[in-house]
């Protein structure tokens, strides 16, 4: 959700900013303020303390020191570039099986009765009231030696699963579990763009199911897919727990190399430089979606 | 019909649920004519064209094109195709894009794909320079023309069209329409049409079949369906008309209680008691105090154009009558008759 905030904090400061004194400010200026404080300082303040402590002396508590790369140079020469690989690999893997999970399953929520839909909704949405740390832990219990799983079948029929978690599929399925919604409701939004008459005129016009598909459905529902996938990339891209609960430490992804630089370490320029390096390769990635989105085509403002 | 039916239903139903949407419809379409639909809304017709260019699948009956059997082939199995009521234009692609989209889908090259989309812009009344436009940019009058040139570009055996002027100015929609039937001569192809409007109907088809409540009630060509219409409901649909309840007496005779008057049946079928249908405009006014002359006071008129409407009131019932405007009448006391060979009579 950085994503969101970056966009919205500098256009609404921008249309915002009056020469003449506040009073002469639009409406949504005045709107808009309240997030304009939270976000300025709940969100750009400890983003630019961040920076500046990704270039301090390595182990300094002062964001005030002469500044430095070496935290950048200790990155490279450490190895620190198998951590994003994961991080990179888990979020790729999660956010394309997401794409393929959550696709059938929008379209049958943006096609079904009203009612229906509102149920699938609701089956969807249940989970969240759930803390993602507790559902992970339900899993792990689930899913680890002798856990309900292993000892429910061992129980029954002598035969057990063994340990399920400990691995890197496990961590997919954790990821993709949890982050299911944000790739969901997006791309709900984007496929209720694409009218039910549109897809059956391309029908109609000679072309296959997966040719109407390529052609008509899913350029027309790309903002909303693409916001979906992008979210989930982002998200996923800094997940923590899942690697840490189900994968009890198979691998290390970045995030946790944050962590304990931040904790164990006791070394902020090190974990600043590696979130440094995080949010510039989560704000490239929606750097470049957002360039191919047309966020107007999203809110249906231009349709046919 | 001299010809073999292109498309002939036999029988058609479709169900949902414990609703009837269309039932046993059975029609023969001949090639090369343009066949319009009309009905109220509700009355199963959007249903029906749905079973036609293969978007649902008819619960019984059958529906062949040139004599094979298609109940189960899928629209785009079809060598048919419909212009939507929404159009369904593609909103992310140009005028050119959209025309050529059914081309696309059988492959044909993209130099003779131009040409034929040109063509077909040509024939829907739309300057090549839309090419390039998108159609998000096209104004509602050149979207169904876009829609109409693509659906000519498929060179469907049948061309549907699920009442695409419904949502047109009346202007336009005259244009529209006479240049629909002017397309439908140059190309020799079998238009059906679907519209709840009679007067769009008569404008452009050879033969109206009339639905109700998911029925055919009544085929015909324009001119039989409104001289002869087979039931109320189909002289009321054909637009406001007078109807006046009336008993048979003894002499033969229609006698209507409410305005104290008797008239001679119409030719044919005579049911003893029922509802005599006369239109606006084959009421007169009458100079004379004859017999069946109908007494009443003119409380209101409306123009329409080169004619004008007459609020009768007579005996508690409010009678229509529409002369030509050089008729006019002034107001107040009035006699009016008709020719009993200009009215019907249905039974109750």
């Amino acid at each position: 959700m950085t994503d969101l905030a970056e966009k919205a904090a500098p256009a609404a400061e921008g249309s915002g900013a009056p020469a003449l004194g506040l009073a002469k400010a639009p409406a949504g200026f005045w709107c808009a303020l309240p997030m304009l404080l939270l976000l300025g300082l709940g969100f750009l303040a400890p983003l630019l303390l961040v920076v500046l402590y990704s270039f301090m002396p390595r182990g300094s508590f002062s964001p005030f020191g002469s500044p430095t790369l070496e935290n950048y140079v200790d990155i490279v020469e450490q190895n620190f570039h198998i951590s994003f690989a994961w991080s990179l690999w888990l979020a790729l893997v999660s956010t394309a099986i997401l794409l393929l999970v959550a696709y059938p399953l929008a379209l049958a929520i943006t096609r079904a009765a009203p009612r229906r839909a509102v149920l699938l909704t609701v089956l969807v949405v249940a989970p969240l009231f759930v803390a993602e740390n507790i559902r992970l832990q339900g899993w792990v219990l689930f899913l680890d030696k002798a856990g309900v799983l292993d000892g429910g079948l061992e129980a029954l029929f002598g035969v057990g699963t063994g340990s399920l978690t400990n691995n890197v599929p496990v961590i997919v399925f954790g990821l993709v579990y949890i982050y299911l919604p944000f790739m969901l409701f997006p791309m709900i939004l984007g496929l209720s763009n694409v009218p039910p008459d549109v897809r059956e005129a391309a029908l109609d016009m000679g072309a296959s199911r997966w040719r109407m598909f390529r052609d008509i459905e899913l350029p027309l529902a790309a903002p909303g897919v693409m916001i979906g996938g992008l979210l989930c990339f982002v998200i996923s891209l800094g997940a923590f727990s899942e690697a840490k609960f189900l994968g009890k430490g198979v691998i290390v992804t970045v995030a946790q190399d944050i962590e304990s630089a931040f904790t164990f370490g006791q070394n902020w320029p090190r974990g600043s430089a590696l979130s440094v390096l995080v949010i510039l390769l989560a704000g490239a990635a929606v750097f470049l979606a957002m360039r191919r989105l047309d966020l107007d085509a999203m809110l249906g403002r231009s349709k046919a | 019909m001299t010809s073999a039916p292109i498309l002939e239903l036999r029988s058609v139903e479709k169900q949902f649920g414990d609703l009837l949407a269309v039932e046993r419809v059975s029609l023969a379409i001949a090639e090369g004519e343009f066949f319009t639909i009309v009905g109220p809304s509700g009355s199963g017709k959007t249903t029906l064209i749905r079973l036609l260019v293969g978007m649902d699948v008819p619960t019984r009956g059958e529906i062949l094109l040139r004599g094979e059997r298609i109940n189960e082939t899928p629209a785009n199995k079809r060598p048919t195709c419909m212009v939507f009521q929404s159009l369904a234009l593609f909103p992310h692609m140009t005028v050119g894009q959209n025309v050529e989209y059914p081309l696309k889908c059988r492959g044909v090259d993209p130099a003779e794909r131009r040409r034929r989309a040109e063509a077909c812009l040509g024939l829907a009344h739309l300057a090549t320079s839309y090419y390039d436009r998108p159609v998000t940019k096209c104004s509602g009058g050149e979207r169904q023309r876009v829609a109409l040139a693509r659906a000519l570009a498929f060179d469907p055996e049948i061309l549907f069209f699920d009442e695409p002027l419904s949502a047109i100015d009346y202007k336009l929609r005259k244009t529209l329409e006479k240049e629909l039937k002017d397309i439908q001569r140059e190309t020799g192809k079998t238009f059906v049409y679907i519209t709840h409007s009679l007067e769009e109907a008569m404008i452009m088809s050879d033969r109206i079949g009339v639905m109700r409540d998911g029925r055919l009630v009544q085929v015909g060509s324009p001119r039989e369906i409104y001289k002869a219409p087979e039931s109320r409901f189909v002289s009321e649909f054909m637009g406001e008309v007078n109807t006046l309840p009336v008993v048979r007496r003894d002499d033969g005779r229609l006698f209507c209680e409410p305005l104290g008057v008797a008239f001679d049946p119409p030719p044919g079928a005579a049911p003893s008691r029922g509802v005599l249908v006369v239109r606006p405009e084959d009421m007169r006014f009458a100079e004379d105090d004859a017999e069946d002359a109908i007494r009443g006071e003119i409380f209101n008129e409306y123009l329409l154009g080169s004619r004008v409407q007459y609020q009768v009131r007579a005996g508690g019932v409010t009678l229509l009558v529409e002369r030509l405007r050089d008729l006019e009448r002034p107001g107040g006391e009035t006699r009016l008759r008709f020719d009993p060979a200009d009215s019907l009579l249905f039974a109750e």
